[in-house]
């Protein structure tokens, strides 16, 4: 049962770790300063997030291992990040687009765990909702912004939803792991295509007819070649340096 | 590049926890009124330091000249008696 949660809380915060490390490979080469600052801030939330996701995975699992050990110590099979935030930033518009379609999920899923039966849990989904209601509304703006844009704008926001909502599937399978966490990620997925469905009406983009979905990330069952060579880069200071700190 | 647009500047004004006014605190560029105070709360309250943000367009800011400096300030130098310093304030009346 506890090895059931602890699974869970890696797939948070595992989520959170990668997404934020991805959103940190902008820092300094964003198409302008201010979208830079945003997005390293956006980053910075969701690194802080990982800390109280993994500092508690690493609590429930009860081996001695901190939330450090756990982000910086591990290999991609032990990895539980969903599959989409894997995947490389690409242009500016696809790592907006991948931001709103994370985002969308991950406010409802945190308005659901802030109810969670474990306190803990559901302390530090009420402090990252703040956050992400932020993101949300940010990435939302922007994916009407650039979708309803330019042709050129237009073009690369419809190619970046082609490509990642085939991703966007896996966030809503519930397993024995959700469960033991008393979370049911199933039941979101109504609220998110009405949601998804609005966000792109406004921004004349086109949802794909297939629900086809890659699935493996938050299972750690299959993640995608991105992931290896993401953690080789992250992880490069711990593994050359153990123990290393400020 | 040359002929992409550029957003337009706003000038951010920021009131602090405790402030009384808004302060100007800097410019950025941004497509439109929300974006800015968007880019406004990224850029500018990244350490708490304001509760209410106001986005003017620079355009809309009308400036006094510099060459005119002279005219313009220096004839309030010699006139001290413009200063209040010279009354008691009754403590009821609280910071002016």
């Amino acid at each position: 049962m506890s090895g059931d949660k602890f699974e869970f809380l890696l797939r948070m915060g595992d989520t959170t770790l990668i997404l934020g490390h991805r959103l940190s490979e902008w820092c300094g080469k964003a198409p302008v300063l201010e979208e830079d600052i945003a997005l390293a801030n956006t980053a910075l939330d969701l690194i802080g997030q990982t800390q109280m996701w993994l500092g508690l995975a690493a609590e429930v699992e009860g081996k001695g291992r901190s939330a450090d050990d756990l982000a910086m110590l591990r290999d991609a099979w032990d990895f539980r990040c969903a599959l989409l935030v894997e995947q490389p930033n690409g242009d500016f518009g696809r790592t907006i687009m991948r931001q709103y379609l994370f985002d969308q999920w991950h406010i409802l899923a945190l308005g659901a765990l802030k109810a969670n039966a474990d306190e803990r849990i559901a302390a530090i989904a009420a402090k990252a909702e703040k956050e992400v209601t932020y993101h949300v509304e940010r990435s939302a703006d922007l994916v009407v912004g650039l979708g309803d844009g330019t042709e050129e704008s237009h073009g690369r926001m419809q190619a970046a939803l082609d490509l990642l909502y085939p991703y966007v599937g896996e966030f809503f399978d519930t397993d024995a792991a959700d469960q033991a966490a008393g979370f049911d990620p199933a039941s979101l997925r109504d609220a998110y295509d009405t949601a998804l469905t609005a966000t792109m009406a406004e921004a004349t983009l086109t949802l794909p007819d297939s629900r086809f979905a890659h699935k493996g990330g938050r299972t750690g069952q299959r993640h995608s070649e991105h992931l290896g060579h993401l953690l080789t880069e992250m992880q490069w200071l711990q593994r050359a340096y153990p123990g290393a700190s400020w | 590049m040359t002929d992409q647009q550029e957003w337009p500047l706003w000038e951010i004004f920021i009131r602090g926890q405790h402030g009384a006014s808004h302060r100007h605190v800097g410019s950025l560029h941004a497509p439109d009124a929300e974006m800015a105070i968007k880019h406004a709360r990224d850029v500018y309250t990244r350490r708490k330091e304001g509760v209410s943000i106001w986005a003017v367009p620079s355009a809309a800011i009308a400036a006094s000249s510099p060459s005119k400096k002279g005219p313009m300030y220096d004839p309030a130098e010699d006139k001290t008696y413009r200063h209040p310093t010279f009354f008691d304030i009754p403590k009821e009346v609280g910071p002016m």
